[in-house]
């Protein structure tokens, strides 16, 4: 029992979850098309990874189905984070732009992004990486925007009173006071437009385009019912959208040394 | 002839002027204070002590009247960094070290490194806690924070200090170990002090002069003399001290009395 509570809560967590969904699935008999194995997923993970030769259904490899996905989603993530934080810096540093700019953003944000998704394949073709990436961009920049105008608003006022009091100007308090102050606002931001950004591409990928991408590879073996494959697909997804969580994580630890940290 | 630290003419200050929400926060205020002197404002909530300090520091503009520091417009005084400001809250940034924390007045003024870390450490002498420059405010106590924040204000050795109830936040015992260390600090250094408060025992400890405000519109009821000379903890068992503490309450009680 010493040895069990020494390991992690997330692995013993993990363990037991995927352990009794093998068990109940085979002890109920669930059929594959409901809920395939935990077992027969990570096997067609391994076989349609990387395949030898294509199984003449062409679906693509998950290998590079992954990666397309991926590189679409850290794209758009990086320039989605990138117009939050300039629209965010504009609309503190110009307060009346805050009038216009921030309802149209609430806009863009409330539009349902399958709604925009076929509408950015019209604007920028149906086959271009623009059409996903855009609605990746929409996805992420308002969470960014709002949480970093935020944290560059939201500064004492002892700090403001502070900074003016040795003549400070509009751009040093910027500087020095508003931009570290707004830094935890946009890691936390960061945090989760970091795995929406993979949700935001896969939702833009159902909607058309080239076949070698998560989206596709989930709708195509799902309709020729292999779940399993399936399945395989959204672990991968799944993986990106982690991966993407844990980078963001270790960012956060690494850009704020000064946070109060439990030991 | 030496100017007057602080030269307070027929000041007075409305928020929202001319609006129906105007609110008369002072009027009539005339004040100088002499360099070298520790001058306490005190008065109930509402008597704009505070807003009368942020006005002597240019951080609010006046509605009438002039208030010069050191000879020259309050404007001019805070672009040439003349004072050095606390505030209730210790107000450190937290991202900044606390030698950093003290050191960013000096930074913004373009001193060198070498004679910004010089300062720092001299000043972390001063509030004794030199083995804390290293550390990052969380870090260290409400006490110690506050300790760092008074080192930041008179890290430029500016001759006038405006303070902002810098003691609200500490328990008792703190405090008054506090009021010593400031009274010592400001004695070596010669620093004028404007500080805003709401304690009697704390004007009547420190000041040298202590301003009793009444409210709406806030004009200046009274003046207690405190000629007590130096001050250290004995002073506050002293029957002068309490006479003094007597005249100041005395003074609030008339104020704040309803008309």
């Amino acid at each position: 029992m010493t040895f069990l509570r020494r390991l992690p809560p997330p692995l013993v967590v993990g363990v037991v979850f995927f352990g009794s969904w093998e068990l109940l699935v085979r002890a109920f008999r669930v059929k594959e098309f409901l809920l395939p194995r935990p077992s027969s997923i990570v096997t067609s993970l391994v076989d349609t990874w990387n395949p030898a030769e294509t199984d003449g259904l062409g679906t693509s490899s998950l290998r590079e189905a992954g990666l397309n996905t991926g590189s679409i989603a850290v794209a758009g993530l990086l320039i989605g984070l990138l117009v939050g934080v300039v629209l965010a810096l504009l609309v503190v540093r110009f307060g009346r732009l805050s009038d216009t700019v921030t309802p149209f953003a609430a806009a863009i944000n409330a539009t349902p992004i399958v709604a925009l998704a076929p509408i950015f394949n019209a604007w920028f073709g149906i086959t271009s990486v623009v059409s996903n990436l855009a609605v990746v961009v929409v996805v992420v920049f308002f969470p960014v925007f709002i949480n970093t105008a935020r944290g560059l608003t939201e500064v004492h006022a002892d700090q403001l009173e502070l900074m003016r009091s040795y003549g400070a100007s509009d751009l040093t308090i910027m500087r020095r006071v508003r931009v570290p102050n707004a830094l935890p606002f946009f890691l936390t931001s960061l945090r989760i437009a970091a795995p929406l950004s993979v949700i935001a591409a896969i939702v833009a990928e159902y909607f058309g385009g080239p076949q070698s991408r998560l989206g596709p590879v989930i709708t195509q073996n799902a309709s020729f019912t292999r779940y399993d494959a399936a399945w395989a697909a959204i672990v991968v997804a799944s993986a990106i959208g982690l991966a993407l969580f844990a980078i963001a994580q270790v960012i956060e630890r690494l850009a704020m040394p000064w946070k109060r940290r439990e030991a | 002839m030496t100017s007057d630290a602080v030269s307070v003419n027929a000041v007075s200050k409305v928020f929202n002027d001319g609006s129906p929400e105007a609110v008369r926060a002072l009027e009539g205020i005339d004040l100088t204070v002499k360099p070298g002197e520790f001058v306490s404002l005190i008065g109930p909530s509402g008597c704009g002590k505070s807003t009368l300090l942020r006005l002597i520091a240019d951080l609010l503009p006046a509605t009438a009247g002039t208030i010069e520091v050191f000879g020259k417009p309050a404007s001019q005084a805070r672009v040439d960094q003349d004072y050095g400001m606390a505030f209730q809250s210790a107000g450190l940034f937290e991202w900044r070290k606390v030698a950093a924390n003290i050191e960013l007045p000096l930074e913004l003024m373009g001193w060198s490194k070498s004679d910004r870390h010089a300062r720092s450490k001299e000043m972390l002498e001063l509030v004794k806690l030199p083995d804390f420059g290293d550390h990052y405010p969380w870090q260290l106590s409400g006490g110690m924070q506050q300790r760092i924040a008074i080192a930041r204000a008179l890290a430029f050795k500016p001759e006038l200090l405006l303070m902002d109830e810098p003691f609200g936040a500490l328990d008792e015992m703190t405090r008054e170990h506090m009021q010593n260390e400031l009274l010592g600090i400001t004695a070596e250094l010669g620093t004028t002090v404007v500080f805003v408060t709401h304690s009697i025992s704390e004007a009547a400890f420190l000041s040298d002069r202590v301003i009793v405000l009444s409210p709406r519109p806030g004009t200046i009821h009274s003046i207690v003399d405190v000629p007590m000379g130096d001050r250290n903890d004995d002073t506050r068992e002293e029957p002068e001290f309490f006479a003094k503490a007597t005249e100041i309450r005395e003074a609030l009680r008339a104020v704040e009395a309803p008309a």
